[in-house]
């Protein structure tokens, strides 16, 4: 995948100059001055390329499958077959038919396998190379339809507790070769690698800002990545095992941060550097 | 359609697409009906242009003078050098094209917009900055060539994909 | 095929202004794809405006436009319901047309 070399080498050289004791030296910084993008953000305004995938997406939950049944038609998010506006505000969420809590994209799995797709070759190419994935360009399009819906998850199933519990244990956990957990780069305000601000996920604003603006059009990649794709990408930033797509760990996260970003309005597909 | 035809049908270009491409969405008429003002083939000639002097010369020009009637707008810091934003309004009159150049990239020229009367001396698009640079907005009138830069610092970003 | 255009003209006073989104690549030749080798250039060459069936703006571009491009553009002399179309040819020969009414 395009993930620039070139970052990657930066970010290692960043994190060694934090080992050497150097902080100020690399760009780590904690001041309050405005976020120094500000002004590229606002002249991006609001015209969004994620706009063709959530066009690709319709299509797709409204295409015939191979058993000639279409997602529309057989899909249910948590409100019923077929109903998609406000869906994702509401999730993840406990499902009975599976046993499971499930975000978005772990349920939008489960519908695709019931009509004849292939589990292993869906998630095989959950990130698409080149061009959108069939998982993200549908993510988008569901994304897309809670637009303008505050995040409301309910937490009302012990398992869906369950998971938040999880995942708040995940982000505060230390591990990998620089013991890091996601707060020790999410926890602070006004915290910044280099350009880079650090949302400060542990707050109800800060969660609100990220939670709500995921999935996004990365200009870097020049697709639509989802919030699977974003937490995956800081697990390798962490240094830690890849994140298995649609595992419980992968939820868990994705329920701590959608409960911590309860109220917010969702903005999503959104539009990052 | 099937979950895999549609990855075929889509976005990427290639072999398949052009054989597909034979139906609605292709008017050539209409492109061909509209005329260019600079002669087919010349189009592309300022395109081949590394300097800004010489992207002046392929448009027809001799050298070109700062002028602050043009107003260029572009972020100060660019997060993504793959989209930046860039608006350009010239107040000169007369002005029938406006250009955008980057002599750090490739080619100099990015765009190049040809303003009809009626059409404002307006355009905002997004062009990619290979690296920290001048910008430069240059715009033609009929009393020639005249130009604003503003530089527009890239940032690789350090970390994350 | 390439996904239609997405295109708002808006009428403000007597100005119209339009602003579109188009889906292409926009690829250099310079790139690598995931296999390695360099992804060949493929990128719009030229972009024409035109309302009611009058040019409005015609435009040349190269591969540093950026990928899925923006364009946003201002004329006179259009009026509610009169159609804006903007088309589209790239370096493999491929056009696209789209259409839309002053809103
Ligand atoms: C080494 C520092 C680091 C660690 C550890 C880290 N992240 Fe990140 N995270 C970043 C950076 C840097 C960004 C912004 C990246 C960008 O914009 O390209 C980011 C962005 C995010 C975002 C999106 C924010 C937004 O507004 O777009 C979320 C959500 C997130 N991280 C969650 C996590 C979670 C959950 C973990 C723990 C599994 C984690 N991060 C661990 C550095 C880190």
């Amino acid at each position: 995948m395009a993930i620039g070399n070139r970052g990657w080498a930066l970010w290692l050289s960043a994190l060694l100059a934090i080992a050497g004791g150097s902080l100020a030296a690399i760009g780590w910084s904690q001041d309050s001055a405005q976020d120094p993008v500000a002004e590229y953000r606002a002249m991006m305004g609001d015209d969004n390329p994620a706009v063709f995938a959530e066009d690709r997406g319709k299509e797709l939950w409204n295409t015939a499958q191979a058993g000639g049944k279409t997602l529309a038609a057989t899909c249910d998010l948590g409100l019923g077959v077929g109903k998609t506006r406000g869906a994702y505000a509401a999730l993840p969420r406990y499902f009975k038919d599976t046993g499971k809590v499930q975000d978005l994209e772990a349920r939008v799995v489960t519908c695709l396998s019931r009509l004849g797709a292939d589990t292993a070759t869906l998630v095989g190419k959950r990130f698409g190379d080149g061009s959108e994935s069939e998982l993200e360009s549908l993510t988008a399009y569901l994304v897309e339809q809670s637009r303008g819906v505050p995040m409301a998850v309910a937490l009302s199933h012990p398992q869906e507790r369950k998971a938040y519990d999880l995942g708040k244990a995940i982000f505060y956990y230390r591990a990998g070769t620089h013991d890091f957990s996601c707060a020790t780069c999410h926890s602070q305000a006004g915290k910044r690698i280099r350009l880079q601000m650090l949302p400060d996920l542990a707050t109800p604003e800060g969660a609100r800002a990220a939670y709500t603006t995921w999935p996004a059009y990365r200009i870097s990649q020049g697709e639509v990545r989802t919030m699977e794709w974003r937490l995956a990408d800081c697990f390798r930033q962490q240094r830690l095992p890849e994140l298995e797509y649609g595992s419980p760990a992968a939820v868990a996260l994705t329920m701590f941060l959608a409960k911590s970003a309860d109220g917010g309005v969702l903005a999503a597909p959104g539009l990052k550097r | 359609m099937t979950v895999d035809r549609r990855k075929f049908l889509g976005l990427t270009g290639g072999g398949g697409v052009l054989a597909l491409c034979a139906g609605t969405g292709l008017l050539p008429r209409l492109a061909a009906a509209l005329t260019s003002p600079l002669a087919a083939g010349d189009t592309r000639k300022p395109f081949e242009a590394s300097t800004l002097d010489a992207v002046i010369k392929a448009f027809g020009g001799a050298a070109s003078q700062a002028s602050g009637d043009i107003d260029l707008r572009a972020p100060e810091i660019a997060e993504n050098g793959a989209v930046v934003p860039i608006e350009i309004t010239s107040k000169l009159p007369g002005t029938k094209l406006i250009a955008i150049v980057s002599e750090k990239n490739p080619h100099a020229l990015s765009a190049a917009f040809h303003i009809p009367e009626g059409t404002e001396a307006w355009i905002s698009t997004r062009v990619k900055i290979a690296e920290t640079s001048n910008v430069v907005a240059l715009v033609q009138t009929d009393k020639g060539f005249f130009h604003a830069e503003r530089l527009v610092k890239v940032t690789l970003g350090g970390c994350g994909g | 095929m390439a996904d239609p255009m997405k295109i708002r003209a808006a009428l403000n006073g007597d100005v119209v202004e339009v602003k579109a989104l188009m889906a292409h690549p926009m690829e250099t030749g310079l790139r690598k794809g995931s296999d390695g080798k360099l992804v060949p250039a493929h990128y719009i060459e030229t972009v024409k405006v035109a309302c009611n069936g009058r040019e409005v703006l015609s435009a040349d571009w190269g591969p540093a436009v950026s990928k899925n491009p923006f364009l946003a553009l201002r004329f006179k002399g259009g009026k509610a319901g009169d159609k804006v179309s903007i088309t589209w040819t790239d370096s493999a020969g491929e056009s696209r047309t789209d259409e839309v009414a002053i809103g």
